[in-house]
């Protein structure tokens, strides 16, 4: 700059030059470039945007297409006497008091392996399960003892296969998954009338099963409630105080900068490093219950802690300091500049972040598979020392299962997953417009 | 600006005869880091007359207002030393309650900034925090009184329970100013006022100066001369960190002593 000024003053320039050509070839080519440019700029982003849509139609309709099938079930009709014998319970005793022990006590599983159940075929059709239904029909009523009785009751997952069309029977014996003896005994049930498929209430209604028939989604998703209701109760309200009090407190110092890297640094750490520290930490050191939903919620805490500070922070750096200056000005104190006007302010973008961070923990599943949260959990979880699983961890158990009948049942894990999630980011939507404000 | 020369724009509203002496200052330094903002600026503030700094863009003069109340304290790396009064009481001292001296020195910002909240709230908002109001007729009382005599009464007796943000430029910025006054504050400092306003409203804003005038002690930061012609009773120039004069406006704009005052006022630069 100042060599140019000195030899040559800038006026002398501008004077001296030629006018600019603007309709000249070399502007006319520039033109065109630019055009150019922004053409292959505006199709490009768009031919990513169609991609993605495309991944995503891909992935929610194979899906849909596998899990959709997850939520119905098939049940045969039985016709089954009730035995006291075979059952073991004392008809007289049985309507008495103290009768709902007994009968709970009964060998129904017996009766089911044992008596006729008027089927006809000499394949086993009911599920191992179904034993259950007739002790909850006896229970609901205790005079059906010595009677005989239609009921239907769930069948074994290969028949469910078969209802749903699972199977493909033209081909080899040995890839086909399914017997001859079990597709003859179906197609004789379903020409008698006897089959039926239907909405599966127990997979909404029950924990993990060996048997996919009798396999449930609700342990899980309990499971997952209860880590993330830990995970809330610990992360937000710390992030959110530490978040205040970084931004508006803490003088500007080394010290605070280390704070802020680490905690950057903190949000960047892979999960698996928590399960980790979760293990040694919550487990070995401070001995609380394996595969518990606090032991998960407390690793999951320290992963969603550092999002909810990150967030937070920026939500409180986004008010704009006219609103500070406006509330001291009047001789508010910094607190009630923070709690009355900052916060609320604030408070938008701290809770959709806090929700993305909930959303993140949700489908997490490394941490809670160093803390135990991958067993095989039969029993709905009703507290947070209880063992429990949570959804991703069972869309991971169940996929790496043999049983055929978990393919769907799998797919319709993520499924309910992803309705979570969904559900999750909607509030987070709804919570943004309901209190987001002008200024 | 030949004009104000010949002092035909300057105020016919000469300094009152009796003046109380409400703020001073005494050798301000402040310093940003290691950069010195303002260079040993002594002031006496009135309570009758409203007080005008002025000077080019970066002199210190929105600095030194905010030193008036503690304001300069949310910069981390601003210092202040010296000595600063209020009723013969230091600001600065150890044991100065910062919040309550932001009650007594109230403050009106450059760029009009209610809060997000109804326009009844933005006034009642410091009343209710410092236990102004009993009752809650006594807080509707303090409100309609605040926007009266913020001249915007008339405006918003209606529209109590709207957002201050849906409010014009002027309408907020006098709504600030109400919002100010609802504290019963005993000096309003205001930084630059009317630079975010059209004409019409910053007439507006400036009646309602004089209006409040000998009511509270009242210090304005402009950049405008004119403005300052009109307003005040007594001027302060600043330039590049100190204060090179202060006397009655109409001396400062007619017959200034200082050959820098002079070419400021002429529009020889700023």
């Amino acid at each position: 700059m100042a060599s140019m000024s000195a030899s040559r003053p800038a006026t002398e320039t501008l004077a001296s030059k030629a006018p600019t050509d603007w309709s000249g070839p070399a502007m006319t080519a520039r033109i065109k470039g630019r055009y150019r440019s922004e053409f292959v700029f505006k199709y490009a982003g768009l031919a990513a945007l169609v991609v993605a849509a495309l991944f995503l139609v891909f992935l929610l309709f194979t899906i849909v297409r596998d899990g959709a099938s997850g939520f119905r079930s098939t049940d045969v009709k039985v016709t089954v006497t009730y035995d006291p014998t075979i059952l073991g319970i004392d008809q007289a005793a049985a309507k008495g008091p103290g009768g709902k022990q007994l009968i709970e006590q009964g060998n129904f599983q017996g009766l089911l392996t044992t008596a006729d159940t008027g089927l006809g075929v000499g394949t086993n059709v009911v599920s191992e399960g179904a034993w259950l239904v007739l002790r909850e029909a006896v229970i609901a009523d205790p005079s059906l003892l010595g009677k005989t009785a239609t009921l239907w009751v769930p069948t074994r997952s290969n028949f469910d296969l078969l209802a749903k069309g699972k199977f493909d029977l033209d081909a080899a014996d040995e890839a086909r998954g399914v017997n001859d003896a079990d597709i003859a005994a179906y197609r004789q049930l379903e020409s008698r009338g006897l089959l039926k498929t239907g909405f599966n209430w127990t997979f909404l209604t029950s924990a993990d099963s060996t048997t996919p028939e009798l396999a449930g989604i609700w342990g899980a998703a309990k499971g997952s409630l209860l880590t993330l209701l830990v995970t809330l109760v610990l992360s937000f309200p710390v992030g959110i105080f530490a978040a205040i009090y970084l931004e508006e407190f803490a003088p500007k110092n080394r010290w605070t900068d280390m704070v802020e890297v680490s905690i950057n640094n903190l949000a960047a750490v892979p999960s698996i490093i928590f399960g980790l520290l979760g293990l040694a930490v919550f487990l070995n050191f401070l001995n609380m219950p394996r595969s518990a939903p606090i032991v998960g919620g407390l690793t999951l805490a320290l992963m969603t802690f550092p999002v909810i500070v990150i967030a937070g922070r920026v939500a409180i750096k986004a008010v704009p300091p006219s609103i500070r200056d406006a509330a001291l000005g009047v001789g508010a104190s910094p607190v009630q500049v923070v709690f009355q006007h900052v916060l609320p302010l604030a408070l938008p973008g701290i809770l959709t972040g806090t929700i993305i961070g909930m959303a993140r923990a949700l489908g997490e599943t490394a941490p809670l598979l160093l803390i135990g949260m991958r067993a095989f959990v039969t029993e709905i979880p009703s507290g947070l020392s209880n063992p429990a699983t949570a959804l991703p961890v069972q869309v991971f158990l169940w996929s790496d299962d043999v049983a055929r009948g978990f393919v769907e049942k799998t797919s319709a894990a993520i499924i309910v997953l992803l309705i979570f999630l969904m559900l999750m980011n909607s509030v987070a939507i709804y919570l943004r417009n309901r209190f987001e404000r002008r200024w | 600006m030949a004009d104000l020369n010949a002092g035909s724009v300057v105020a016919a509203r000469n300094a009152a005869d009796v003046v109380t002496t409400k703020m001073t200052a005494r050798n301000v330094n402040v310093y940003y880091g290691a950069k010195q903002a303002l260079k040993d600026v002594s002031i006496d503030v009135s309570q009758e007359n409203v007080t005008a700094f002025i000077g080019p863009s970066g002199c210190g003069k929105s600095t030194f207002l905010r030193c008036m109340n503690r304001m300069n304290d949310t910069v981390a790396s601003a210092r202040v030393e010296g000595e600063i009064k209020l009723d013969g009481e230091d600001i600065y001292k150890g044991g100065m309650d910062v919040v309550q001296l932001r009650a007594r020195v109230g403050m009106v910002f450059q760029k009009p900034n209610p809060f997000p909240k109804s326009i009844y709230d933005n006034v009642a908002y410091g009343p209710r925090i410092h236990g102004l109001a009993a009752t809650k007729a006594d807080m509707d009382a303090i409100v309609e009184g605040s926007l009266r005599r913020a001249g915007l009464w008339d405006e918003a007796k209606d529209r109590l329970g709207e957002s201050g943000t849906a409010m014009s430029g002027g309408q907020q910025q006098r709504l600030c100013i109400a919002r100010a006054i609802a504290v019963d504050p005993e000096v309003i400092l205001m930084d630059e006022p009317c630079s975010a306003l059209d004409p019409i409203a910053t007439a507006k804003i400036e009646e309602l100066i004089d209006e409040l005038r000998g009511r509270y002690a009242i210090v304005i930061v402009t950049h405008n001369m004119q403005q300052a012609a009109r307003v005040s009773q007594k001027t302060a120039f600043f330039h590049l960190g100190t204060m090179v004069e202060y006397g009655d406006t109409s001396m400062i704009f007619t017959n200034p002593s200082e050959p820098r005052t002079k070419d400021y006022i002429t529009g020889r630069y700023g």
